[in-house]
């Protein structure tokens, strides 16, 4: 069974606890500064966005069928069973094109550095390995993220939104989103003021690429063959009209 | 006058060649934050925009002429097939310079070869491109042999050249569409006036029409720089030519553009629209109308200024579905640094000046015949007319 993130942007204080644990399990530096920073980065994998009195959290989604593990193309980032989407740094090339392909702009880069790698949220799969929940959800006072199955995770949304109604706004983002998500949320007001698009599509992203792509042995092969067949026609046809044309030369003149 | 002349561009050439190493130091020395613009918010630029998508687009040529010499038994193009063999392996080399830059780890430019995901379209981008250099590399191999009269390898080439064209042409047909379904998997990020199904299509069958368009340049260039340039009755082909694919082109994108309800988008103003209306200015309207002129057609100057626009016209499009398309998305404005401008114009140098020295000192533009060994008479009676003959 696949494991998932229940955040819950009511039940937040802001505390920051989780940034702070998500650093300490990755080994990156957290001091009040890189607190102060709102926004997702190279050594910030995880951000409690604050507006008015309002939070939200950022974080890799974990999609069930990630666009960056379909675009990747080394295979440096995979969905574990377990969950978590992870990156094998010792494969990146650095071309970049699943920080272009995130639905939700996740992956960053370590610009600065002359041998840079992708940095974003692996949803602590080495904990989970160990049967852990993630660093963020162990470490929230208030039990605003909450690790769990996925499937109950979404049962105990589904309850918070009904009982009682009007707290939240009835949209569990990262349950359709792009196929879904192991990163669930749930707000009281608009997913967007937080930058999160409402704009995606409920269908993978990866379907978009490989509905093209499964066409190329097609392509290959009645192209091969049709290539080679008008390239043999064409040839053919000049073939016969050197021939024919000999033969009208050595009667020509006889008939002269 | 000629030597003048020649003295300006070297010096531009040595100007661009000395900015661009000392682009090429920021690059690998303080990494690609200090030396490009790129953000975590937009990640693709000036490199892969311009370098790597009109970089494989110029270099068309190869392909479009090849198939046509070859496959359609056009012989009547043979003598444009090599300088567009040059171009198109040329073209392949520097777009390979270009992502080395762009790459963050370019020294793994060979994982995708062995460590595969065959889901991803840049996999077999990867894939198609090395393929495709090696088929081109043997393609204008034919040249090498010719010029230093190795003719047994000349002939064991000239046996695998269908095979090698056809290739060629398969690989070029995929890896040009697959440039733009690249961008089928943003379809959330790249505006409505380039994000479409079809892109793969319009990659494709805008890279025929920029090939043909820079046969046409090619030529004229060359004449003007070479003294060597291409029979009449074959650029007015070109033009004519030219002229069909732009037509088919601009249904498909008109077509395509109207089905998805994106001229609307036209009255929202804005410089997307701007940098749209001049995209199909210079794609479709102007070279169409330039080329339906038959005074225009049929002359050499006229089909130069037809082809300029129509390759400006496809740079732009390439340009606006790689840059100006993403950039309402990721909400904020990209403009390449000097770095990166300095690196993609001394790479484009670089191209100007090897392209020069192969006119140069390699049987290019010449008639095949025209290198005949004059040491060996005895193989240049047996060689040659098998030479002349292999024709396919």
């Amino acid at each position: 069974m696949s494991k998932a993130l229940l955040y819950d942007a009511t039940v937040c204080i802001g505390c920051k606890m989780c940034e702070r644990a998500c650093a300490d399990h990755h080994g990156l530096p957290y001091d009040d500064d890189i607190a102060a920073e709102q926004k997702q980065s190279d050594h910030k994998y995880t951000v409690v966005l604050t507006k008015d009195d309002k939070f939200m959290r950022r974080l890799c989604m974990n999609c069930q069928d990630p666009t960056c593990a379909s675009v990747c193309p080394v295979a440096a980032l995979r969905k574990t069973a377990l969950g978590p989407v992870i990156y094998d740094s010792s494969r990146c090339i650095g071309c970049r094109y699943c920080m272009m392909a995130c639905p939700f702009s996740v992956p960053k880069y370590e610009w600065s550095k002359a041998l840079p790698l992708v940095r974003k949220c692996d949803m602590c799969s080495d904990r989970l390995e160990k049967g852990l929940p993630t660093a963020c959800a162990a470490a929230c006072p208030t039990g605003a993220t909450k690790f769990g199955e996925r499937d109950d995770l979404i049962t105990e949304a589904q309850e918070r939104i009904a009982n009682p109604p009007g707290q939240y706004v009835n949209h569990i983002y990262g349950l359709k989103e792009v196929g879904g998500t192991s990163v669930l949320l749930l707000s009281s007001v608009s997913f967007e003021n937080f930058g999160y698009r409402t704009d995606l599509s409920s269908e993978a992203l990866p379907l978009l690429t490989y509905r093209v792509l499964s066409h190329l042995p097609d392509v290959v092969t009645i192209g091969a063959v049709a290539l080679g067949g008008i390239w043999w026609l064409c040839n053919r046809k000049e073939e016969v009209a050197a021939a024919e044309g000999r033969e009208a030369l050595s009667k020509a003149p006889v008939k002269a | 006058m000629p030597k003048v002349k020649i003295t300006f561009w070297r010096a531009v050439l040595i100007i661009l060649l000395v900015v661009g190493a000392y682009a090429t130091y920021v690059r690998f020395f303080q990494g690609l934050g200090a030396s490009t613009n790129l953000t975590d918010a937009f990640p693709w630029g000036l490199w892969i925009g311009f370098d790597v998508m009109c970089g494989v687009m110029l270099a068309a040529g190869g392909f479009t002429v090849t198939a046509a010499v070859y496959i359609f038994n056009m012989k009547k193009f043979k003598p444009i097939s090599r300088p567009t063999v040059l171009t198109a392996f040329l073209g392949y080399q520097l777009v390979v310079v270009g992502l080395l830059f762009d790459l963050g780890r370019g020294y793994r430019i060979w994982h995708p070869l062995v460590m595969w995901n065959p889901h991803s379209v840049m996999f077999e981008v990867a894939w198609c491109v090395t393929l495709y250099s090696i088929v081109l590399s043997l393609e204008f191999a034919g040249v090498i042999f010719e010029r230093f009269h190795l003719f047994k390898l000349l002939q064991i080439q000239k046996m695998l050249v269908i095979p090698l064209v056809i290739a060629g042409v398969l690989l070029s047909t995929l890896h040009q569409s697959s440039l733009g379904s690249l961008y089928l998997i943003v379809p959330n990020k790249l505006h409505p006036f380039w994000y479409s199904p079809l892109l793969p299509i319009l990659f494709f069958i805008s890279a025929v029409c920029v090939g043909l368009a820079m046969t046409i340049f090619e030529s004229s260039m060359s004449s003007r720089h070479f003294g060597k340039q291409l029979e009449l009755p074959l650029i007015l082909s070109l033009g004519r030519t030219l002229l069909v694919m732009l037509s088919i082109y601009t249904t498909v994108r008109f077509l395509d553009l109207l089905h998805r309800g994106a001229f609307e988008l036209v009255h929202k103003g804005g410089w997307e629209t701007g940098l749209f209306l001049l995209e199909m200015m210079l794609t479709s309207v102007a070279p169409i109308c330039l080329l339906l002129i038959p005074k225009v057609r049929e002359n050499p100057k006229g089909l130069y200024l037809a082809s300029v626009l129509c390759l400006l016209g496809f740079v732009t499009n390439r340009m606006n579905v790689s840059i100006t398309g993403m950039e309402a998305a990721s909400g904020q404005h990209y403009f390449p640094k000097w770095t990166e401008i300095g690196v993609t114009l001394s790479i484009i140098a670089s191209g100007f000046f090897v392209f020069a020295v192969c006119v140069k000192y390699l049987p290019i533009f010449q008639h095949e015949v025209a290198y005949q060994p004059i040491t060996e008479p005895e193989a240049l009676q047996v060689e040659v007319p098998e030479l002349s003959n292999v024709e396919y």
